[in-house]
């Protein structure tokens, strides 16, 4: 651990999420509805330097573990981060994010002329496992993840 | 669930060929009371008169009412009213929704919230499956089978959203199929990779030539629309290829028949029309049968209730 990276306050209990890339911090504390979470002690490190990545973000949250459904989600924006889970200040697990065979409500369809486009409706895409590619539920276009919009 | 009619490519071989067979049923007696006192729904937020009329002979003949609109400037989508509220509203008075729709994936969406069938009539560039049906049975009916058939596919099959389905729904009947179109209506790469993907044999062609026509068994012409062109030269210098004419069909195979979806514009010319292998105005005819089969079958009658009618 860099010792930026141990700046960001350490946390007793809760879920680290690591080598985020810089510029995807933001769609990251989107995703994970981070301005929700009412009374939860959330930490963010953004601009961090990182031997890996150049720049580097971290975010910790406390006491809250977040479901693999609510992590994969992640997968959309920033598929190599990694993902840590704290009991007692201690790494008790540590994860990575997998893109879900679907995907709810989070990818905009790149066709104008989709329903979801033009309709009060969550967007619905299907992935196959190991394919770069989304296809959206409803108008069948397909769009490379490197692509997509968020919501 | 209700049952629903949105995309070719949800259909069974065997619930093809059971659809057509009930097509076949209304061919032979296409008056029926089979629907006496239903309610068929049209919407139709996007004109299409042919297929309009398609749909409401359909459920004429067969004993039902129609209800709905025509154009979308007098409903309230223009007030701003969801897709998701009309077809609700809809549902409380109709037995089943037929709709066209301009954006794609809506016909699809509708019958996710619907408390009644949906047959698509169309959405936007996506897909059209009764359409397909009609195609199908009209190959059928013209060449005693679907299987094994050379079937040639000519005009813009880029954006040609018939043309599209009716590659995916021959995927069950071992095809070859013949694409002709300029360059930039050649058919996308997506389909061709659909083709390779079901082992449907294929080959491209810029020309349209006699050669083609001599092996066809199906000759399927479609519109080659100035509008589809970003550089109006390279219309220019295609519009007229793609044209069928009389004197092109003189090595054609006798059970050959050309079809095409309608309105046609120029790309067959009149005097096709007195050739014996000009089958595209039957074919329209057709539409109303493969259509009282899917809206019999939406509606959960079966081939047996039809035939012992
Ligand atoms: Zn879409």
């Amino acid at each position: 651990m860099t010792n930026e990276t141990r700046m960001v306050a350490a946390i007793e209990n809760g879920t680290v999420i690591d080598h985020i890339p810089s510029e995807k911090l933001f769609a990251i504390v989107r995703l994970l509805r981070l301005e929700e979470l009412g009374r939860h002690k959330v930490f963010i490190g953004y601009n961090l330097d990182s031997q890996l990545m150049g720049s580097k973000s971290i975010i910790k949250v406390s006491d809250r573990y977040f479901t693999d459904a609510e992590l994969n989600q992640l997968s959309v924006v920033a598929p190599n981060v990694t993902l840590c889970i704290i009991r007692g200040y201690k790494v008790t697990e540590k994860k990575r994010v997998a893109l879900p065979d679907t995907l709810r409500g989070i990818v905009r369809c790149n066709n104008p002329k989709c329903i979801t486009n033009n309709e009060p409706m969550p967007t619905l895409f299907h992935h196959t496992t190991g394919s770069q590619v989304l296809r959206c539920h409803y108008c069948d276009k397909e769009q490379n993840i490197s692509e997509v919009k968020l919501i | 669930m209700p049952r629903n009619l949105v995309g070719i490519d949800a259909l069974t071989r065997d619930k093809i060929l059971y659809l057509l067979d009930m097509a076949r049923e209304f061919e032979l007696r296409p008056n029926r009371k089979l629907l006496d006192g239903r309610i068929v729904a049209t919407l139709f937020f996007e004109p299409s008169t042919r297929t309009r009329l398609s749909f409401e002979t359909a459920a004429n003949r067969l004993g039902a009412k129609v209800i709905g609109f025509t154009d979308p400037k007098v409903t309230s989508s223009t007030k701003g009213e969801t897709l998701k509220d009309t077809i609700l509203m809809v549902g409380n008075y109709a037995d089943v929704i037929v709709m066209r729709h301009y954006l794609e994936g809506a016909a699809l969406y509708a019958s996710e919230v619907s408390p009644v069938p949906v047959i698509n009539a169309g959405d936007g560039a996506h897909q059209h499956p009764t359409q397909t049906m009609l195609d199908l049975y009209t190959i059928r009916q013209t060449q005693g089978t679907l299987e094994n058939l050379n079937i040639c596919l000519v005009g813009d099959l880029r954006y040609g959203r018939t043309v599209h389905s009716l590659l995916m729904a021959m995927r069950h009947f071992n095809p070859t199929f013949h694409f002709v179109a300029p360059p930039s209506l050649a058919m996308p790469d997506e389909y061709k990779e659909y083709c390779r993907e079901y082992g449907i044999h294929y080959e491209e062609h810029e020309e349209f030539s006699e050669a083609i026509i001599a092996q066809s068994d199906i000759l399927y012409m479609t519109r080659v629309q100035r509008e589809r062109f970003s550089d109006l030269m390279e219309y220019e210098r295609v519009k007229d290829v793609y044209i069928l004419r009389r004197d092109m069909l003189r090595e054609a195979k006798t059970n050959m028949r050309i079809l095409h979806p309608l309105p046609r514009v120029n790309e067959i010319h009149v005097d096709v029309d007195d050739d014996p292998h000009a089958y595209y105005f039957q074919q329209a005819r057709n539409g109303i049968y493969a259509r009282q089969a899917i809206i019999c079958d939406v509606l959960g009658l079966t081939l047996e209730d039809i035939r012992h009618d």
